[in-house]
């Protein structure tokens, strides 16, 4: 299983994730790559994760990853 | 708020699209992000082929040809109907009303109302919510209710978020009165104060289209638009239909005191796949109960994503018998509206290419 530095690292090669505070507000995530991140992170720990819930805040950064992944039964 | 319809019925449907179909892959090179990303990113929203006009086509160039091919074909009088409602965002001119550029073109009779609706995405609804109305009047036999979009005209094509997605149709469905014809119920919720979430800046008087409005520049995403550009604010739209819709169907089946079983199919406005998988999910709605393939064969046309839904895949359920449908429709306004009603037996239901 992949983590998510990893899930992120392949949507945007380019970019370096590790330790930043907000992937969107420093331009490494738009709105749509948010949605292939859903959708990565959905297949990766096979989890569906609800429309209500996918919000930028949800996705800033791998901290709040992690955050909503908990709420979905999933550690680590 | 919430309305309830007796003795009402669509009685013919007809979607009407441009021949002209462009895929995503050929037109991905226009976009400012690598081909990887883009390609991933069709699969998760379906995007694939989109139907849009070819040059200069205007709402009512899609409407007439529906029109006349309904009249060549005996299947509505020239003076059959008493009323003309023409729903778009994208009219011929901000004046005269389109509805009256038809009729005017069409060679339609002076004793018709001719009426302009300016709603987007819930606008099919709208348009058969006043529809249904006007046929309180005795004077109105027959309604002619015209859904039509060229919103692709409006889009840049240097637009990743919004390009791919866009389709241009029209739709013309015929409402009549109908003794056989069980409850129709609708809710409609609008809240302006987010207005801003779907627009073209320029173009109205607030602000008049320019040099300066029609110059390029690029998003926070990469992408290229001007403010003569329909813009959107994916993130807070996204949200804003997972929020509010499931409830409102809710609602409205408590209101028709209805079950999620007790409706057939539900055709709900196709903005994207993911957007309608989410909210299926959520609803706890079968896929095979929810079309989601009118997005990704011929775009996202607004409200007329509803009829292109009956008519690409249900027509023949439609015109021989009939199903319980409920029908949604949600964006530009920001506006959401439902309908509970039995759709069928339609005299007619039909695509025609142009």
């Amino acid at each position: 299983m992949k983590t998510i530095l990893e899930i992120l690292a392949e949507i945007r090669p380019e970019s370096d994730f590790t330790g930043l505070e907000d992937f969107i507000e420093e331009g490494l995530l738009d709105s749509f790559d948010v949605v292939t991140l859903v959708s990565d992170i959905e297949k990766n720990y096979d989890i569906s994760i609800e429309g209500v819930d996918i919000l930028p805040e949800n996705f800033r950064n791998a901290v709040a990853i992690k955050a909503l992944l908990q709420r979905y039964g999933v550690q680590g | 708020m919430n309305f309830t319809f007796k003795q009402r019925a669509i009685t013919g449907l007809l979607a009407v699209i441009p021949s002209n179909e462009r895929s995503f892959v050929e037109e991905m090179a226009n976009f400012n992000f690598p081909e990887k990303r883009s390609l991933k990113l069709a699969e998760v929203m379906g995007y694939d082929k989109h139907r849009i006009v070819d040059g200069p086509v205007c709402v009512s160039d899609l409407a007439v040809a529906g029109m006349e091919h309904l009249f060549a074909n005996k299947l509505l009088e020239r003076d059959g109907f008493d009323a003309l409602i023409v729903v778009t965002q994208s009219p011929d001119y901000i004046m005269p009303p389109t509805s009256n550029v038809i009729q005017g073109r069409l060679g339609l009779k002076q004793d018709l109302l001719c009426m302009d609706i300016n709603q987007g995405c819930a606008g099919f609804l709208v348009g058969l919510m006043q529809g249904f109305l006007l046929l309180d009047q005795p004077s109105v036999e027959r309604v002619v209710l015209i859904n039509a979009d060229v919103l692709s005209r409006k889009v840049s094509l240097k637009d990743r978020n919004s390009y791919p997605l866009i389709g241009d149709a029209a739709s013309i469905a015929i409402l009549e009165r109908s003794d056989e014809a069980t409850p129709i119920h609708m809710n409609l919720k609008m809240d302006g104060s987010r207005r801003d979430a779907l627009r073209i800046p320029a173009g109205g008087m607030r602000l008049p289209t320019s040099p300066e409005t029609a110059a390029m520049s690029e998003d926070a995403d990469g992408n290229l638009r001007s403010q003569d550009n329909l813009v959107m604010d994916g993130s807070a739209v996204f949200n804003f239909v997972q929020v509010e819709v499931p409830p409102m169907i809710e609602a409205i089946l408590r209101t028709a005191d209805k079950k999620m079983e007790d409706v057939d199919v539900f055709l709900f406005h196709q903005p994207n796949r993911f957007m309608l998988e989410k909210l299926a999910s959520r609803m706890g709605v079968p896929l095979d109960k929810m079309p989601t393939n009118v997005v990704e064969h011929f775009g996202n046309s607004s409200g007329v994503t509803i009829p292109i839904a009956l008519a690409f895949n249900l027509s023949e359920k439609i015109t021989s018998g009939g199903l319980y449908a409920c029908l949604s429709g949600f964006g530009v306004g920001l506006t959401w509206s439902s309908m509970l009603m039995r759709l069928g037996p339609m005299q007619f239901c039909k695509m025609m290419e142009i």
